[in-house]
């Protein structure tokens, strides 16, 4: 849950007031908000938790950091099924309604 | 050396780890603070690469394992009352509380949902006006500011049907309540590098001067917690302690202003119980008064709430570096990642589930079935 993941600003956006991007982690495109970060600009990198831009990263950083996450599966653990991954933890079967991919 | 071909760049590692052989002339005992940083040290077996008698002991940052089992069972409380959509991240799905856990309360019917941002939980008030959206707020000053974002954002568009159950802990006053307890066996830190990303180095070199303990600011990555070991170890030998940037791609020393801004605005800090370690004075945030009414405590009424801990369980040792894992009779028996007495057998960044996942032929139950290894 600490893990912070850089990716890259492709977006920057109002929403309700807030500034708010999409960032591309190596090929996971999430919605970011990018408050913290008032004058980041589209195209540069920037280390996201839990769907906040906190500190700016450089390019050559950025990318050592998620070839080396994605080696170590971090990227899933970090986007992935987590109810998958609980539920083969636990031995059991997913609770209904958790299926991968739907509305959780 | 055999883990060395596993690192990004195995020659710079080499050449660090040679780096801190030659400098090492006494042995140290240093702590990493944060649970990631334990995660990689045990899978890269970088305690092992280290001069006999230079230690690492393994530190308290793992959010989910010192969340309190008060709170725990606040949430399971929450989370099992109908009408209500309990929100959190993966990782606190199969934390034990006293007896169950959100794994279970899904299974039994409750309506608990993994996001991946607490935004996703605002989003999920907003779509759902007549039900009660809780998220639940653990994490060190990494994830507090997203939180007070979120509570913040809920106020500024008036989402009611929205709360957070907080329980948030800070780095400082932890290292502080190591170095004062008796048994602090600690002479060096390696300090969480995104912790630093937010708040800066501004409150650790009175923390440095006071105990006399350097404190190297330290990345996640195999080569950032070796440089981190180094720079540690050469201040050591050479008699002093003050705070050192090793992480400077991600961190400055004013942090991150606009974050510590909304900090101070959303929160106030608490006094705060560690899960296994007790109550460290000052060492939480909690929601002042002008958000009192997205305080999901407040607003579901459970503030006194009776728990039971395993009495088995040892994470208290593990979390304050008194034991390794494995000391623990019930590691690897009793206690697995698929049956865990303990929340630091839950998390991939818990001491107990990385020696586990990593190093589970180095149990000593293990070691009585001749199955094993040279231990460490
Ligand atoms: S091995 Fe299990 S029971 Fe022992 S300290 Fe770790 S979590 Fe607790």
């Amino acid at each position: 849950m600490c893990l912070a993941v850089p990716g890259r600003v492709v977006e920057i956006r109002e929403e309700d007031g807030t500034r708010m991007g999409k960032v591309d982690f190596g090929g996971v495109i999430k919605d970011v908000c990018l408050a913290y970060l008032p004058d980041l600009q589209e195209g540069e990198y920037t280390i996201v938790h839990v769907g906040f831009a906190l500190q700016r990263l450089d390019e050559e950083s950025a990318r050592q950091s998620l070839e080396l996450y994605r080696k170590l599966g971090a990227l899933e653990e970090e986007f992935g099924d987590q109810w998958g991954l609980a539920a083969q933890q636990a031995g059991e079967r997913r609770p209904p309604g958790t299926e991968w991919g739907a509305a959780q | 050396m055999k883990y060395l071909d596993e690192f990004s760049d195995p020659e710079l590692a080499k050449h660090l780890v040679g780096q801190i052989h030659a400098t090492a002339t006494k042995p140290w005992s240093m702590m990493e603070v944060c649970g990631g940083q334990t995660h990689t040290i045990v899978r890269h077996g970088i305690d092992q690469l280290l001069p006999d008698g230079v230690q690492m002991i393994h530190g308290p940052g793992c959010p989910v394992c010192v969340t309190p089992l008060e709170i725990i069972d606040k949430a399971l409380e929450i989370a099992s009352q109908p009408g209500v959509i309990f929100c959190s991240f993966g990782d606190m799905l199969r934390v034990p509380g006293s007896g169950r856990d959100l794994f279970r309360i899904k299974s039994e019917g409750g309506d608990v949902r993994v996001v991946y941002s607490p935004l996703d939980a605002l989003r999920l008030a907003q779509e759902n006006p007549d039900r009660q959206v809780v998220f639940f707020g653990i994490g060190f000053e990494t994830t507090a500011p997203p939180n007070a974002m979120t509570v913040y954002q809920a106020k500024k568009l008036g989402i009611p049907n929205f709360s957070l159950l907080v329980s948030h802990v800070r780095v400082p006053p932890a290292i502080e309540a190591i170095m004062q307890s008796p048994d602090c066996r600690v002479q060096g830190f390696l300090a969480a590098g995104h912790v630093c990303s937010v708040m800066g180095t501004a409150e650790y070199p009175e923390l440095a001067d006071r105990y006399r303990v350097p404190i190297v600011v330290t990345g996640f990555e195999p080569l950032d917690i070796l440089a981190g070991i180094l720079r540690t170890v050469t201040q050591l030998e050479r008699g002093e302690h003050v705070v050192e940037n090793a992480y400077q791609r991600a961190v400055r020393d004013e942090g991150n202003p606009a974050a510590k801004a909304m900090l101070e605005d959303v929160f106030e800090t608490t006094d705060r119980s560690w899960r296994g370690i007790g109550m460290i004075p000052r060492s939480g945030w909690r929601l002042s008064e002008r958000y009192r009414e997205w305080d999901a405590e407040y607003r579901f009424q459970v503030r006194d709430i009776a728990t039971e801990e395993s009495t088995i369980c040892r994470s208290g040792e593990v979390l304050q570096g008194q034991i390794k894992p494995h000391e623990c009779a019930a590691f690897g028996t009793l206690c697995t990642p698929r049956n865990p007495l303990g929340a630091t057998m839950v998390s991939s960044e818990g001491a107990c589930a990385a020696y586990y996942l990593y190093r589970r032929l180095q149990t000593p139950a293990a070691a009585g079935t001749g199955a094993v290894s040279s231990g460490d």
